[in-house]
């Protein structure tokens, strides 16, 4: 069953860093060609790991039908 | 779960500690620190991505192994501005401003109008004598005055990032960080309007 909620990235602070990528235990989350995270919905269980290791802190967890 | 796939990169941390090991036996090791300099920049120019910020930057895994797997950060979340689009600008111009004054030292120290100064400047202020790192006339006067500038800038930075870590999260420099602004920044040039649908 997916999780009720999944990570969400906010694209205009995200630095790109890769800290969500290293951190995310289901390898959910990647930065694309450099400018910004990006959660891929169905892999993500919605742990909050990549949260709370964001340097930007621009990761946020969102009800799954909520996402933008 | 499945344990992750460690790569020779996810090493690259002791890097980080080796060369600043060595900067304390020979000054001159400090122009190794222009591959973490110029390896970022070619990896965004002509791959467009930032896979040196993602996987090779040996700064953020020592960050990381310190701050997360040694419990030397309060993993707090950092000040807002500090990850701030105008603070990282700032930053960056700062940064690449000090680094050029590196060069326009050197370039005195090579033109002989000035001479070499054996000291390591930290947080481009705190001199700090470092003559037992060098030799005189090993090699040109100008390019141990750069490995002396070049190793303060990079000591520096690490210091910054080493002060960040333990008051806020492991990685809070690449926040700010002036190569993965300036990374990110060609990047985000390179894909301008190119964002695809499935993706946006």
């Amino acid at each position: 069953m997916a999780s009720k909620r999944i990570a969400q990235a906010d694209r205009t602070r995200c630095v790109s860093c890769g800290a969500c990528m290293q951190e995310c235990p289901r390898e959910a989350i990647c930065v694309w060609k450099g400018c910004f995270a990006v959660v891929d919905c169905a892999l993500c269980v919605g742990c909050g790991m990549c949260m709370r290791i964001c340097p930007a802190d621009c990761i946020t967890l969102v009800q799954r039908e909520a996402q933008a | 779960m499945k344990a992750k796939q460690k790569h020779w990169y996810n090493y690259l941390w002791i890097w980080t500690i080796v060369y600043f090991l060595l900067g304390f036996f020979n000054i001159l090791f400090a122009w190794l620190g222009m591959i973490d300099f110029l390896l970022p920049l070619c990896l965004a120019i002509f791959g467009g991505n930032k896979w040196f910020c993602n996987h090779l930057c040996g700064r953020s895994q020592l960050f990381t192994v310190l701050g997360k797997k040694l419990g030397c950060s309060r993993q707090r979340p950092a000040p807002r501005w500090l990850s701030s689009k105008w603070f990282r600008y700032a930053f960056l111009i700062f940064f690449l401003t000090m680094f050029g004054n590196i060069l326009w030292q050197t370039y005195l120290v090579f033109g002989g109008a000035a001479s070499l100064r054996e000291v390591v400047k930290l947080f481009w202020t705190f001199r700090v004598p470092w003559g037992w790192a060098y030799t005189a006339g090993t090699v040109p006067d100008w390019a141990a005055q750069f490995s002396f500038g070049f190793y303060s800038l990079m000591l520096t930075s690490t210091l910054i990032g080493l002060i960040v870590m333990a008051l806020f999260r492991p990685r809070t420099w690449c926040g700010f960080c002036p190569m993965g602004s300036m990374t990110q920044l060609i990047c985000k040039a390179k894909q301008h309007g190119k964002i695809p649908q499935e993706i946006q």
